[in-house]
């Protein structure tokens, strides 16, 4: 076993492309869920939409590249007002089944044939991002190491601005909270009729916090179809939804650095975990091949059991998170 | 309590042991000289794929070939060079055709790496007979509307424990779409394991036990498979919870996680392989009155409609039934009446979960996979609102309805988005009707 090459890759998984990614996503989620309550399971049906923002722009329309970064703000606000439209003035489970069941939709959509014209069906979009690597002030194709962490110029640059997004997204999250109007939220969280008797509509506060948020993930969406260079529509699973849950939940709903938190214990244990397993004596892989089928594939799939019975076993002990507490916690009440 | 114990040995058996017979899956390939391969398949109602055996494929001089279970053809040849290979249209399964008639034969270049993959891309009728001729005529709207139904009375049986179990614990329960899943995964192990035949070294057993048993009998222990897994899970996890005082968001993600947990377990000892039952895998339609329907689909329907009776009466005329009922309707009123609420939530579970197994083996009729719950999952949640969450009818009266509608909309869309069309009647319901057809106003908060 090579350990130098397992803790290689775990230290850069630990502030890598997809914590970063995520932990944005979970930012969304986390102004839907962790601070207005809302039972948002299509999270990745906005970051898909925030990446066909760019993609369709570029592909479909032959648009600039950076005019399709302002259609991202536009799909995702327009997704969050049709699916707000119908189901926040229902009880909180209807905005649950419309959003997993829209976040399917789309994807379904995404890849069809009769789409293909527009996002370029199931190959999707590819070399789209060429401006945004054209500013990049490191080499793309050469490696970069700093201490034990060690990337790809090209990351490197996905890395720097993302990072940036993130941090300057979360400082705003955290001053919009403490405003009138997250407070507002959190009130509405706590108890919507005792809020809507001091005389705030919290119809439109909540589609304001569901347009906030579902921003947050289709920049999270455009970012990660940026770091990949293509925008394919399969990459947008439901299951994506539901680990950007679990990272939050790790993290703890409602806290301002909970996002960045648990979608880096989230990242680090996992691919600790795939790398150890991939890495076994060849002994140990047969005999483990052999009593529980442990193949290349199934090693990949372990990740999403290890996310269901994460899922279950946080919100059944510990929904308030590692870090959270029972204070500013949605999933106690109600 | 010694029921219990048994239910959670059988989960355990059939859950952690049901991959290891996984091992006789691998057929390795025989021959390492030179063919033509491919494999033929459609996209069927749900969007999913479906393998067409039977059809006869041949290379002038060469030789000829019929598609096997899987769909899978390989013809042998001689040597590297330009062979054209034919698809004999008219053993097609009755609705099948190929997407460009024009292209029932291809020419294969074959090389000396090995064998060269040819595609003929297959649709279902309908489009075809869209794009080609009369979009209305009364014979293609008559025969959506019987696959509709045949598509409604599946959800329904599958619909019925998800709004059951709304209905009594107010949870909505997303890992239904797993116990759906469970049926058909199970009715294909008896159907080609049998009892225990899945422990590699039990398969010598004769057959109920070490080899499978006809798909009839695989379904009727399928379905207790399925109520089997209800009482665990109500058992082990929802009913703690409930005791335990945890909320109902919180259930609702622990469901979540339940749904993704099961989904990924299957696909880890079952694979990502899609397989067909042993017995009535593909048959030939029959046709009445101008409409098309084999005749294990129409079997199928017509056990849905004996059941999905046999349920009615049994929610309106026997005491479980209407304990169920009253539990759904006002759980206060039913506690202090007198009824044991816990006692009904758990037959609940068992009952809507048996249901669901046996929609499971009926929606596996054309390929069994890992995740073909969660494929339909969008139709159930469909159903489910817009018969009224919680309402023990409703679920058979929007199951229908989406079933019908999903399938008259491939006439003006195109059959692949058909399964948008839920979507839209979903929020159309919550739009106009949030609290369902059958549902009562107050419900909703």
């Amino acid at each position: 076993m090579d350990w130098g090459f397992i803790l290689e890759r775990t230290f850069s998984a630990m502030i890598g492309p997809e914590v970063m990614v995520y932990a944005l996503a979970a930012v969304g989620l986390n102004v839907h869920f962790g601070y207005t309550g809302l039972m948002n399971f299509g999270q990745v049906g906005f970051m898909a939409a925030g990446a066909y923002g760019v993609g369709v722009t570029v592909f479909w329309l032959e648009w600039n590249f950076w005019v399709g970064i302002f259609f991202t703000f536009v799909y995702a606000a327009v997704l969050a007002l049709l699916l707000g439209i119908p189901t926040l003035r229902l009880r909180a489970d209807y905005l649950s089944l419309v959003t997993i069941a829209a976040s399917e939709t789309i994807r379904l959509l995404a890849r069809s044939r009769v789409m293909q014209p527009i996002t370029g069906g199931v190959e999707g979009v590819n070399q789209f991002a060429g401006p945004f690597y054209d500013l990049s002030p490191f080499k793309l194709g050469e490696f970069y190491s700093f201490g034990p962490f060690k990337y790809l110029g090209r990351d490197v640059w996905v890395l720097l601005v993302g990072w940036t997004i993130l941090l300057l997204t979360t400082l705003m999250v955290r001053q919009l909270m403490r405003s009138p109007w997250g407070r507002t939220l959190r009130a509405i969280r706590e108890d919507e009729d005792a809020s809507r008797a001091l005389g705030k509509n919290a119809y439109y506060y909540k589609m304001q916090a569901l347009m906030l948020g579902g921003i947050i993930g289709g920049v999270a969406g455009t970012l990660q179809v940026i770091q990949k260079a293509s925008v394919q529509a399969d990459t947008f699973n439901p299951v994506i939804t539901f680990t950007i849950w679990t990272i939050l939940i790790i993290g703890g709903p409602g806290r301002v650095w909970s996002p960045i938190v648990g979608s880096s214990i989230y990242w680090t244990l996992i691919v600790f975990i795939e790398n150890t397993l991939r890495q076994l004596p060849p002994g140990v892989r047969t005999t483990l091949e052999d009593t529980v089928q442990l193949s290349d594939f199934n090693i990949a799939m372990l990740r999403f059991i290890l996310v269901g019975i994460g899922l279950l076993l946080l919100a059944r002990f510990r929904p308030q998170g590692i870090f959270g507490s029972r204070e500013e916690m949605a999933l106690d009440r109600r | 309590m010694p029921k219990s114990r048994i239910g959670r040995w059988l989960l355990f058996v059939l859950l952690s042991l049901s991959g290891l017979g996984f091992g006789r899956f691998a057929s390795a390939e025989v021959s390492d000289d030179l063919g033509v391969i491919g494999q033929l398949q459609y996209t069927d109602a749900v969007g999913a794929k479906v393998l067409v055996e039977g059809v006869s494929l041949a290379i002038d001089d060469v030789g000829s070939a019929v598609s096997g279970k899987d769909g899978t053809f390989r013809i042998p040849v001689p040597a590297p060079g330009e062979y054209t290979i034919v698809l004999d249209s008219a053993t097609l399964p009755t609705g099948v055709v190929l997407r460009e008639a024009e292209r029932a034969s291809l020419v294969a270049k074959v090389s000396e790496n090995g064998d060269q993959r040819v595609i003929f891309p297959l649709i279902l009728g309908d489009s075809v007979v869209a794009s080609a001729e009369n979009n209305f005529s009364v014979r293609r709207i008559s025969q959506l509307t019987l696959e509709g139904i045949k598509l409604g009375l599946y959800l329904a049986m599958a619909a019925i424990g998800l709004s059951l179990i709304f209905g009594t614990t107010g949870l909505v329960n997303f890992a239904h779409a797993e116990l759906i899943t469970w049926g058909t995964l199970m009715a294909y192990f008896f159907n080609v394991y049998g009892l225990v035949g899945t422990f590699g070294f039990l398969s010598f057993l004769p057959a109920p036990f070490g080899s499978g048993v006809n798909f009839i009998v695989a379904t009727l222990l399928a379905t207790v498979a399925g109520g089997v897994l209800g009482y665990v899970l109500n058992r082990v996890v929802f009913r703690t919870s409930r005791n335990a005082g945890v909320s109902l968001l919180a259930q609702m993600v622990m469901t979540i996680g339940l749904s993704i947990f099961l989904r990924y377990v299957f696909v880890y000892f079952f694979g990502s392989r899609y397989r067909v039952y042993l017995d009535y895998a593909s048959q030939r339609a029959n046709t009445f009155w101008g409409m098309e329907l084999t005749s294990r689909d129409a079997v199928a329907m017509a056990v849905s409609v004996v059941i999905l009776v046999a349920v009615g009466l049994g929610l309106t005329r026997t005491k479980t039934g209407r304990a169920m009922r009253a539990v759904s309707d006002n759980r206060d009123l039913a506690e202090s009446s007198g009824i044991n609420v816990e006692k009904v939530i758990s037959q609940v579970w068992i009952f809507g979960a048996a249901l669901a197994a046996l929609s499971g083996t009926f929606f596996g009729f054309d390929t069994v996979k890992w995740d073909l719950g969660t494929r339909i999952l969008l139709l159930v949640f469909a159903a489910v609102t817009l018969g009224g969450l919680g309402t023990s009818f409703g679920a058979l009266v929007g199951a229908l309805i989406v079933g019908v509608v999903i399938n008259w909309s491939t006439l003006v869309i195109d059959t692949e988005l058909k399964n948008m069309t839920a979507l839209i009647v979903l929020i159309l319901a919550l739009l106009l009707r949030p609290q369902g057809i059958l549902g009562k106003k107050q419900r909703i908060g």
